[in-house]
């Protein structure tokens, strides 16, 4: 069973609440699965460990998943074995060329990495009600052996494989 | 304040870092009252887990006082007298529901390192690497404890300093490796490794009313301590022949369950030592095996091996074969302490469980880098030097 919410903060109400309480909506679905095959943006998701209703109440997702807007898809569902709800975003454009990612990736202006910092961090809000933070200020001295853990680090904060 | 630090591959320091602040609402700070080596800071200290920056704070077993809290802390307020779980998990993820607090999904601010390399991510340890979130350690004179409500722990009054801090890491190490291999009453139990973490699963599997339960090592003080702290028995592998002795003490079946407390560097005094050796310093293998690979060849037909000893990654000529013929099950974890810790105070407080024999030296923060070498080359009968950063 799936739903579709735009990624945009506000959605008629009505519409998301009655997908959330177990509408569907075929056309979306078979439309969904239509692009999958295709190549097309990538889905990212993450599972929380509660219910649809808490992850996007009335309709309304969390920050800074809502802070995307328009410009990312959104899907919640719930996971299989009572493991809670599936959030799955993804960019709302069409397919992007690999060197293009890449530079955009390069000055840290790449919306992949936005979609999953934000599922990260709008999970761990749910779930924890606050988004745990490294130690402040470091013990550790920047050093010509440390640079390339630091810079994997710094990324590291914003994604990983989700 | 002032903090142990690590500057290179085995290379420490004491010297002073930024003292540390709330982070977040739920999180504590505590005086660290003992903090106390583990071998998993040997891995650290030689460089094998290639996470680590100059100035990074080692140290994640210990215990101390509660000074500061955030505005959500509700369990805990100054003043209280608490045992800090060495993992950072923060109880609401369906992994810490499920009670496998090691595999929190956020406690470790760094996942994509762990992500890359495992798969996925573990949750955070405290002075355990940028990899497990580079939280900064406990050899420190204070600390950072996030979701203190989940990971801090009352030490009950009748339960003294010295034998609630190993409540931190080893006894729930040794404990959860006992529990979730399956051990049970009438169990023969073998335990590779007579550290800290070996002797805490050897105790576990005797309160959980194992037959029999035999440490292996090749350290006599070790292994003698084993014998007269836990009601154990005890095979030295240098001196013994372990398959022989463990078919001899098993009526011929083999340990229904093995666990594995060495980790990944492993020793024998055979050519296989060389052999890992040297492909490990090659970095071909990442890690020696070679208690994990006895642990899987005795045990018996249908039995349980738990890895408790610390892997990184890669290892070579792993005895799947075994395994699979055998229909053994095989489990490893780093601990989940928030699950153990409230039953090991009240068994501590009871006197069931007695761990303080294994500090066998105690001494300020300043001496922590002597501490140490102690520690890693098992001087002068060392199996755990606890440190006292603040009295
Ligand atoms: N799973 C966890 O959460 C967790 C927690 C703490 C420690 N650990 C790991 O547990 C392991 C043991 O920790 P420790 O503090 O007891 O370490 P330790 O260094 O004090 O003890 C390890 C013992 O293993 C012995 N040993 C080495 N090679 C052996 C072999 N081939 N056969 C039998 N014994 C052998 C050593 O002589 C030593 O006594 C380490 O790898 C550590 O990283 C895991
Ligand atoms: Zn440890
Ligand atoms: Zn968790």
């Amino acid at each position: 069973m799936r739903w579709l919410i735009g990624g945009a903060v506000v959605v008629a109400g009505g519409v998301v609440a009655r997908r959330l309480l177990g509408g569907t909506d075929q056309g979306d679905g078979h439309r969904q699965r239509g692009q999958a095959r295709r190549r097309g943006p990538q889905w990212h998701v993450a599972t929380v460990n509660r219910p649809a209703g808490d992850v996007a109440p009335g309709g309304q997702l969390p920050e800074p998943l809502a802070g995307l807007g328009d410009a990312v898809e959104v899907q919640l569902r719930p996971a299989p074995g009572d493991q809670g709800t599936e959030i799955a975003v993804r960019l709302r454009d069409g397919s992007r060329l690999p060197v293009a990612a890449a530079a955009r990736r390069a000055t840290g202006r790449d919306p992949e990495q936005a979609i999953r910092a934000a599922l990260r961090e709008s999970k761990q809000l749910i779930e924890t009600s606050e988004v745990l933070h490294p130690d402040y200020p470091p013990t550790t001295e920047p050093t010509p052996m440390n640079k390339p853990l630091r810079m994997a680090t710094q990324q590291g904060r914003r994604e990983g494989r989700l | 304040m002032k903090a142990l630090v690590w500057e290179g591959a085995n290379e420490l320091a004491v010297r002073q870092v930024p003292d540390p602040q709330l982070r977040n609402e739920q999180d504590a700070i505590v005086r660290v009252r003992r903090t106390v080596t583990c071998g998993s800071d040997l891995h650290l200290l030689g460089g094998y887990i290639p996470f680590m920056e100059r100035g990074d704070v080692l140290g994640h077993e210990f215990l101390g006082e509660i000074v500061e809290v955030g505005p959500q802390v509700r369990n805990h307020k100054v003043g209280d007298r608490v045992v800090v779980c060495s993992f950072v998990s923060c109880g609401k993820c369906w992994y810490c529901q499920q009670q496998q607090f090691s595999l929190c999904d956020n406690g470790n601010t760094n996942p994509m390192i762990t992500e890359n390399v495992w798969g996925a991510a573990p949750g955070g340890c405290y002075g355990y690497s940028h990899a497990l979130g580079g939280f900064a350690g406990s050899h420190a004179e204070y600390i950072r404890v996030p979701y203190a409500d989940q990971g801090a722990f009352t030490v009950p009054d009748e339960v003294s300093d010295e034998r609630a801090l190993f409540a931190s890491d080893a006894a729930p190490t040794g404990w959860m490796g006992a529990d979730l291999a399956g051990v049970k009453p009438g169990d023969v139990v073998a335990v590779w490794g007579a550290g800290g973490v070996g002797q805490m699963a050897a105790r576990a599997a005797v309160l959980l009313g194992a037959d029999r339960v035999i440490v292996i090592d090749r350290l006599d003080n070790r292994l003698q301590m084993a014998q007269t702290h836990l009601g154990v028995e005890t095979l030295n592998y240098e001196q013994q022949d372990v398959s022989g002795e463990l078919l001899e003490r098993s009526g011929g079946r083999g340990p229904d369950v093995c666990i594995e407390a060495v980790g990944m560097e492993s020793h024998s005094s055979g050519p296989q030592f060389w052999y890992d050796q040297v492909k490990q310093q090659l970095r071909i293998e990442s890690d020696r095996p070679i208690a994990a690979r006895e642990a899987i060849y005795n045990c018996r037909k249908g039995g349980s091996v738990f890895i408790l000893g610390v892997f990184a990654g890669l290892v070579d000529k792993f005895p799947l074969g075994a395994v699979m013929n055998k229909g053994l099950t095989l489990r490893g974890a780093q601990q989940h302490g928030q699950r153990y810790i409230p039953m090991l105070l009240e068994r501590m407080a009871r006197g069931e469980l007695v761990p303080e024999h294994l500090a066998t030296h105690t001494m300020t923060l300043d001496e922590a880098p002597r501490g140490y070498e102690m520690f890693k080359q098992k001087l002068d009968g060392c199996v755990r030097a606890v440190f006292q950063p603040t009295s």
